[in-house]
């Protein structure tokens, strides 16, 4: 067990060069970051090779990528072009975010798998099918779509919730944004355990433990659920790290200023510190939630050992 | 806003959904004018550093206008500079000038403002090694050249040799060459007096600035929220009529429009096109949309060849004529662009220099004479033109369309124009200074003081700051300079109108249309207008 976790975490070292090597290329490629720095007005030329040396955009590519680097393990993540750290934007960023994500992930834990199992048990009948119908209708329209109908419907014409959210951002406000955000994961979260519990029920092991008597009730959380859940783990677990990072339709739908939104004015502002920083940091959460993914299978299924 | 805690507003929410009573702000009030009372408004996040001489957009422009006043400043409705904080501005020669502060002007902290106040925030502007983007606008002021060496040199002087400071209230200003109308660039943000303070705690001073104006600044949290507070003490006569202004941070201005409408936001300056058919429904007549100091255009790349020969200024004139700017303003813009007849702005009036109709016929969609012009042109340059854009912001994509099928429409043939859409506005401002273009591009000019000189010299002059066409005419520079060098205003005026007859006649670009600025506000809002750069008066509206 420890040696595999010390394994996974050496081979995150690659991929997270990998992936930061990549988005600072893709930033670079798209132009001269200062030239709109001055609106439609060209800046004179004094005042912008000064503000590239000051933002070290005078060097080659490799080179930048390597002071960015080396500025990284000291926990400098640079500076945005209005001047404030990039590490100061994170920490007003990402705490909102998280408790986006949060929400969205429980949404997905609590009523996704309690609808999965509730159709998975009960498959073919009215509530199985009102809910795969349900589930399709949620899957096909775009999370723009639901944002801004719920956004108009519950802000505008019925006032229940405020349009926008706060710049605290709270839990109570993120609700709706969350549950949003959760729109899609949550119809697919119902399928999978309900494709997988249906198909386990038939399973030797549910038999025998019906047949050794015990209450329905513990025949479905230990056992049923418990080996039925893999999938959706696996699923959840991927899904964190696109949470974050695709919120920004979700964030900018509902004013959240979080990483969706940070991520979203570096690049139209072409901000290579902004964009290369909040990717890296999301970088590391998708890593880190694949493992403990991993980890958790183990949990689940005893079978499953690592050496 | 307004006091609802997030309990209240829990409690709100099940009580409508109970009884399905609205549960407004719960702001109370009534009655009209309360001096006191604070509104919300719209804003978005500033690009650079808020200081005066480094913001360049409108964004911070805004808070500028609310916490500082110049030397001059432009009427809200005229847009005529007058002066505010300058007893007077004397010359004789329209190069050396003498400039008087007013006594009694004090910055929010308490600080006077004195001469001193004014020369020290030119010399920090000018200097490069502060990296202000408006340094440019202290080019005219002698010894630029060595504070800012555009050459790439070392600077080797920290102060302007042109400015010199007299007494406490009294200081000159030299300038490198004649500069008629030069007082009344002053009202721009970018000369605005700087305390002490400044100085002595930079970093404190950009998380908190501190200025004269009628609002001083409450709390800043960089990226959501800037409260401004009015400032009890405040010495001028265009002192607050409400007790300040809450900006709040909007990523989408379709948001800040449907917070607007569901009653959590007073104040919307930009209203979102895709909403311009909802608006008068929604806002019914508290809603706003007056001509701005901004005008669109198509420049050319003269480094290019084919749009610098003889004869393609017929080719230009023919691409002007077969555009269609009645339809397109009033189909995709829902009349909130007015087709441009000149390469001026409205808000200018006629005797600022706003000539309607100058343009003539070379403005008026008549497809057949287009067409035929083009063809005495020698034709498009391989054929066809492509117009480049950047698709992230604004409507670009819908109107360079327009603009394309209309030239298409009038040359009977589907391929002679096509958009050529360019992803950031960073990178299409990159290429446009490595000149890279290959045909016409979009151009937009908003201006920095309601001038004409403003409209023409720095879009047309050779090598001016932003003739990103490098377009470049003896006649029209000859014309510039003698109305620079001209004391009397009106004959300044009359020049700089002969220079634009010279831009016309070679169709050095493509008017489109003038823009308008938008907003639209809440009921407990009155007096709300729109200056001519297209910024609110905040502090004349008035709060209920």
């Amino acid at each position: 067990m420890g040696r595999y976790v010390v394994r996974r975490l050496l081979q995150m070292i690659p991929v997270f060069i990998g992936a930061t090597l990549l988005i600072f290329l893709m930033v670079n490629v798209m132009g001269d970051p200062i030239a709109g720095l001055c609106g439609e007005r060209r800046c004179d030329p004094a005042t912008a090779a000064q503000l590239e040396r000051e933002f070290g955009l005078d060097k080659p590519v490799w080179q930048q990528y390597l002071t960015y680097m080396g500025n990284l393990f000291t926990g400098d993540f640079g500076t945005a072009f209005n001047g404030q750290e990039v590490t100061e934007l994170m920490a007003t960023a990402f705490p909102v975010t998280i408790r986006l994500t949060l929400i969205a992930i429980l949404f997905e834990i609590v009523v996704g798998i309690a609808l999965g199992v509730v159709t998975g048990l009960r498959r073919g009948r009215p509530v199985d099918t009102g809910v795969l119908l349900l589930t399709l209708v949620v899957i096909s329209v775009p999370t723009f779509v639901t944002g801004l109908l719920l956004q108009l419907l519950l802000g505008v014409k019925w006032g229940w919730i405020r349009p926008s959210v706060s710049s605290e951002a709270p839990f109570d406000e993120l609700i709706l944004p969350g549950l949003v955000l959760a729109s899609v994961s949550l119809a697919y979260v119902t399928r999978l355990t309900r494709t997988s519990i249906a198909e386990n029920r038939r399973s030797d092991y549910v038999r025998t433990a019906i047949a050794k008597g015990l209450p329905r009730s513990r025949v479905i959380t230990r056992h049923l659920l418990r080996n039925s859940l893999i999938p959706v783990v696996t699923f959840i677990g991927a899904d964190i790290g696109f949470l974050m990072g695709g919120a920004i339709v979700t964030e900018r739908i509902f004013n959240i200023h979080g990483v969706g939104y940070q991520i979203y004015q570096g690049i139209l502002r072409q901000n290579t510190q902004t964009v290369v920083g909040f990717v890296t940091v999301l970088v590391l959460v998708f890593l880190v939630a694949n493992l403990v993914v991993d980890l958790l299978y183990a949990v689940l299924d005893p079978r499953i050992r690592y050496a | 806003m307004r006091g609802a805690t997030h309990a209240q507003w829990i409690v709100c929410a099940v009580a409508a959904a109970l009884t399905a009573t609205a549960c407004g702000g719960g702001d109370g009030g009534g009655g009209s004018g309360d001096a006191g009372a604070v509104l919300s408004a719209s804003w978005g996040d500033p690009q650079n550093p808020l200081e005066p001489a480094n913001t360049n957009e409108v964004q911070g422009g805004k808070v500028l206008d609310m916490i500082f006043r110049g030397l001059k400043r432009y009427h809200p409705e005229t847009g005529e500079a007058q002066d505010m904080l300058a007893e007077s501005i004397e010359t004789t020669d329209s190069q050396n000038f003498t400039v008087k502060v007013k006594d009694g002007w004090t910055f929010s902290n308490g600080e006077k403002v004195t001469a001193k106040s004014f020369v020290d925030a030119w010399n920090y502007g000018a200097s490069l090694r502060n990296n202000q983007r408006n340094a440019y606008f202290f080019g005219y002021i002698e010894g630029y050249d060595r504070t800012h060496p555009e050459d790439g040199g070392e600077q080797s002087a920290d102060t302007l040799s042109g400015l010199e400071v007299v007494d406490e209230l009294t200081f000159t200003v030299k300038l490198s060459q004649k500069f008629s109308t030069f007082p009344d660039t002053l009202g721009y943000a970018a000369f605005a007096p700087l305390p002490q303070a400044f100085f002595d705690d930079h970093e404190a001073w950009v998380a908190k600035p501190v200025g004269n104006g009628p609002y001083a600044v409450d709390t800043y949290t960089k990226g959501s929220q800037m409260s401004l507070r009015t400032w009890e003490d405040y010495p001028g006569d265009d002192a607050a009529q409400n007790g300040g202004v809450d900006l709040k941070v909007y990523t989408d201005n379709n948001t800040a429009y449907t917070d607007l409408i569901a009653g959590n936001l007073d104040l919307v300056d930009d209203v979102p096109a895709s909403q311009l058919k909802n608006v008068e429904s929604d806002l019914g007549d508290r809603y706003l949309n007056t001509p701005a100091g901004i005008i669109q255009t198509l420049a050319f790349p003269y480094y290019d060849e084919n749009w610098n020969r003889s004869g393609s200024e017929k080719v230009r004139k023919g691409l002007s004529m077969a555009i269609d700017r009645d339809q397109i303003t009033e189909t995709i813009f829902a009349r909130t662009r007015t087709p441009a007849t000149d390469w001026t702005s409205p808000v200018l009036g006629e005797d600022g220099g706003f000539q309607e109709g100058l343009c003539g016929e070379g403005c008026e969609y008549r497809p057949d004479e287009a067409k035929q012009l083009i063809e005495e042109g020698g034709g498009l340059p391989g054929g066809r033109v492509t117009i480049t854009y950047n698709a992230d912001t604004g409507s670009h994509k819908d109107w360079v369309d327009a603009v394309c099928n209309s030239v298409n429409n009038a040359l009977d043939n589907e391929r002679a124009c096509t958009g050529n859409p360019v992803g950031t506005f960073a990178d299409f401002r990159s290429q446009i200074t490595q000149q890279k273009m290959s045909g016409p591009f979009r151009a937009g000019w908003q201006m920095d003081y309601p001038l004409i000189q403003n409209f023409l010299q720095p879009l047309y002059y050779t090598n001016a700051s932003s003739n990103d066409g490098k377009w470049s005419n003896n006649d029209f520079d000859e014309f510039v300079d003698q109305a620079n060098q001209e004391t009397d205003t009106a004959k300044a005026v009359g020049l700089f109108q002969q220079a634009e007859e010279v831009v016309r006649d070679n169709m050095a670009a493509i008017p489109l249309w003038y823009q308008n600025g938008s907003a639209g506000w809440s009921e407990r809002l009155s007096d709300v207008k729109l200056n001519p750069f297209s910024v609110p008066v905040y502090e004349q509206i008035k709060v209920s």
